[in-house]
């Protein structure tokens, strides 16, 4: 009888909540003292190789890994910011406004250089450009766009083999397409052209990259832009009908970041699962794990990142946020 | 002689303290300055960034269709990117209404169009410095007035300031340390023409009282004038005194002579004894107070004469020789015998009439206290430390005042009935000092006093 008023105990919260989550599982034994609760935008199988080694090394701790939109963690998070304890996220930008508004606990992390982490309370631990994925059915000829001027001009020369077969983001549901679609289009110009000629050949617009690579590989997509580098080549290994490019005109680089809930119940199993997954990031051994890692030599003279600085709020403020969405819609739904 | 000086806390260290003090004073006066100084400026450069956020912010405002537009640019913020990644917080309101931003910045209401206001406020827990500034907008149909505050945290500041203040700190010690070596070595320098004039009068001997000629610091002028001044008068009186003394001596003895002389003529004539046994005793203290005139006379003369020493090659035993014949008739009328032991000639540098005087009042006093048919020894040596040595065959000395013998005026406890002005021992000394040497006055084990003249 106990055991069922406990388990209505644990359930009500759930249900009280509402939550639907994309994906939601449970690592770690059965019987272990506490569970870590960590909320994250990254799909479950690239994370389970992470959480799997953090169980092992402490056997006491099981997690419950929810995962959910970039846009929806940062609601949740703010909403009920003791209900988990460590938050991860894309969106470079929803995660520094998480931190500067107090949300994020400071630990002390070892291994990461100063620009991989804000206010020692959050930590970006992988680099991930944003790609141009092409089904390379697309482009009999083998010319496949190198940059996005290239793909403009490839768009324009065969609008028949490209209506409707245009992917990229929902930058109004995604927070990470947002962050994409705004420093492109504060790199370039070139980004409203794109965005324009998208739109004039009926753009299909996605919540997730994983959406957009699925209909890659069957066919439905024949270009999804700003698509993150690492989901599309996690399906190259099984499919070799998909091109990625890096644009080589100007690179859009995004880092994961990962923070401590400022009201986590167990803040430091928290700072030991965030240094754990830091150490598995930037260790310079193949460690064979899905998630790209943080690029810690070439950051400097390379690609360079998004930065983590509080400018990345700029566009996250409500008048500059319903002036680009109003832009960006005028330019993407073109009588659609 | 009381030697006691009462002391007050010395010169040196009064010196050294004020200015160590002072320096200390000084330098934790420029520690405060230099970080007041440094705050300022540090607050001065993140007032002018926040405000220049500001400014971007409004500038991007307009009004399109009557409604207001913040298209700022990424930089407005860029700008406030710090070391120590500062949190950043702001406001944009339109009239009084927020129309973007955080709603817990606090609504400063600028005058619009004026320059920017700055202030500091507490948010969310942290220190914040506020910058806020308006513009009024004129649209077509509405005038709107838009005011923007950016804030931002202090951290990269509290940072510039703990390393300007350790900076400001190590500067403040090492003007210290500098200061306090050089108050050292400035009191010592100040210190030292006193000590110089300390030593040079330790080291004077007892009789010199001749004026300080070195060159002395202005201060120490008038100090080093009154003790040449009182060292001057000292001198004058001294000699004053003994010109005195021995002026009354001379003075005394002459018509003594005359007394004395008379008096035995009449020991001659008169038959009684009771007038015979008066007049000898008169004889007796006429001799014993011109003996003591003679001797003040010595005294005076030996003290003179130490000053001036007139120092010759003497041969000591021939010098010893001449004196032992001059006295030995005395000697034979009391039954003594004089007997010099000078195995080699004993050559030194010397006043031949003060060390005569010398020796004669040794032995003077060695017949006083001699016994019928005894020696007096006088050995003359090589060695300076026992150079003349005179020994009797009396009682010697009494061992209870031994030590004060050599004073002036003072006489052995066992001199009672012996002529004696207390004067022979202090001339001797006097002379050997004078020498440069020193007297020592023994007993004899076996019986008698021995006077050794070291010198």
């Amino acid at each position: 009888m106990r055991y069922f008023i406990l388990l209505i105990l644990t359930l009500i919260p759930a249900f009280a909540l509402g939550q639907e989550w994309e994906e939601e599982a449970r690592f770690g034994n059965e019987g272990a003292q506490s569970t870590l609760r960590v909320i994250s935008s990254t799909d479950t199988s690239f994370f389970a190789p992470v959480i799997e080694t953090f169980v092992a090394k402490s056997p006491s701790v099981a997690i419950s890994y929810f995962v959910t939109s970039t846009a929806e963690l940062n609601r949740i998070v703010r909403e009920n910011p003791s209900g988990y304890d460590v938050v991860i996220s894309s969106a470079m930008d929803l995660q520094l406004k998480l931190a500067n508004d107090g949300f994020a606990k400071e630990l002390t992390v070892d291994g990461l250089p100063d620009w991989a982490k804000w206010r020692s309370s959050l930590f970006a631990f992988t680099t991930e450009p944003a790609a141009i994925v092409m089904n390379k059915k697309a482009f009999p000829d083998g010319r496949i766009p190198q940059t996005r001027q290239e793909l403009i001009q490839a768009m324009r020369d065969r609008p028949e083999e490209f209506s409707g077969r245009i992917g990229t983001y929902d930058v109004r549901e995604s927070g990470l397409g947002y962050l994409f679609a705004t420093q492109d289009a504060r790199a370039s110009e070139t980004y409203w052209r794109l965005t324009e000629v998208m739109g004039s050949l009926k753009a299909r617009l996605y919540c997730c990259s994983s959406a957009m690579i699925d209909d890659l590989v069957t066919g439905e997509l024949a270009v999804a832009y700003n698509v993150l580098g690492s989901y599309a080549k996690a399906r190259q290994d099984t499919s070799d009908q998909l091109q990625i490019v890096l644009p080589s005109d100007f690179p859009t680089t995004m880092m994961r970041t990962a923070l401590v809930s400022a009201q986590s119940s167990q803040p430091q199993i928290a700072e030991d699962f965030v240094q754990h997954l830091i150490s598995l990031q930037t260790g310079s051994t193949d460690n064979n794990m899905p998630l790209p890692p943080l690029d810690v030599e070439n950051a400097v003279t390379g690609r360079s990142n998004i930065a983590l600085e509080p400018a990345l709020m700029t566009y996250l403020d409500r008048l500059k946020r319903r002036n680009f969405l109003k832009e960006w819609e005028s330019a993407i739904i073109q009588g659609q | 002689m009381n030697n006691r000086v009462g002391i007050i806390r010395s010169l040196r260290d009064r010196l050294a303290i004020t200015l160590i003090g002072g320096a200390a004073v000084l330098a934790i006066l420029l520690y405060l300055v230099v970080r007041s100084y440094a705050a300022q400026i540090a607050q001065q450069g993140q007032d002018s960034i926040l405000a220049a956020s500001v400014t971007s912010i409004l500038d991007a405002a307009i009004l399109r269709d009557g409604e207001v537009e913040v298209d700022f640019p990424y930089a407005s913020f860029s700008m406030l990117s710090t070391d120590s990644d500062d949190r950043v917080f702001y406001a944009i309101y339109q009239d009084d209404e927020l129309i973007s931003g955080y709603d817990t910045l606090f609504h400063s209401d600028p005058i619009p169009d004026a320059d920017h206001r700055f202030g500091t406020a507490t948010l969310q827990n942290a220190e914040v410095r506020v910058a806020s500034a308006a513009r009024t907008l004129i649209g077509a149909q509405v005038t709107t007035v838009i005011s923007v505050s950016v804030a931002q945290t202090q951290d990269a500041l509290e940072v510039t300031l703990n390393r300007i203040s350790r900076n400001a700190a190590g500067f403040g010690a090492g003007f210290f340390l500098l200061a306090t070596a050089l108050s050292f070595w400035a009191t010592s320098t100040t210190i030292g023409p006193l000590k110089r004039l300390t030593s040079s009068v330790t080291r004077r001997g007892p009789q010199d009282l001749r004026p300080f000629e070195q060159p002395v610091p202005t201060e120490m002028e008038p100090l080093v004038a009154s003790l040449n001044n009182l060292m001057g008068r000292l001198d004058q009186s001294l000699s004053q005194s003994e010109d005195f003394i021995a002026e009354a001596a001379h003075r005394v003895r002459t018509p003594l002579a005359t007394v004395r002389s008379y008096a035995e003529a009449t020991l001659q004539r008169v038959g009684k004894p009771e007038n015979r046994h008066a007049l000898r005793s008169m004889v007796k203290a006429i001799d014993e107070s011109s003996r003591a005139a003679g001797q003040l006379l010595d005294h005076a003369m030996i003290t003179f004469r130490a000053d001036h020493l007139d120092k010759q090659d003497l041969d000591l035993g021939e010098l010893v020789g001449e004196l032992v014949r001059s006295l030995t008739p005395i000697a034979e009328m009391k039954d003594v015998r004089l007997q010099i032991r000078c195995p080699e000639t004993v050559n030194v540098q010397g006043d031949a009439i003060l060390l005569q005087n010398a020796i004669r009042n040794v032995i003077d006093n060695a017949l006083k206290y001699s016994p019928a048919e005894s020696d007096i020894t006088i050995s003359v040596s090589n060695s300076a430390e026992d150079r003349i040595a005179i020994r009797d065959e009396g009682p010697g000395f009494p061992e209870n005042n031994m030590a004060m013998l050599a004073d002036r005026f003072t006489r052995g406890s066992n001199s009672e009935g012996i002529t004696g002005s207390g004067l022979g021992l202090t001339i001797a000394q006097d002379v050997v000092i004078a020498h440069g040497g020193h007297l020592v006055l023994a007993n004899h084990a076996e019986g008698g006093a021995c006077v050794t003249l070291s010198f």
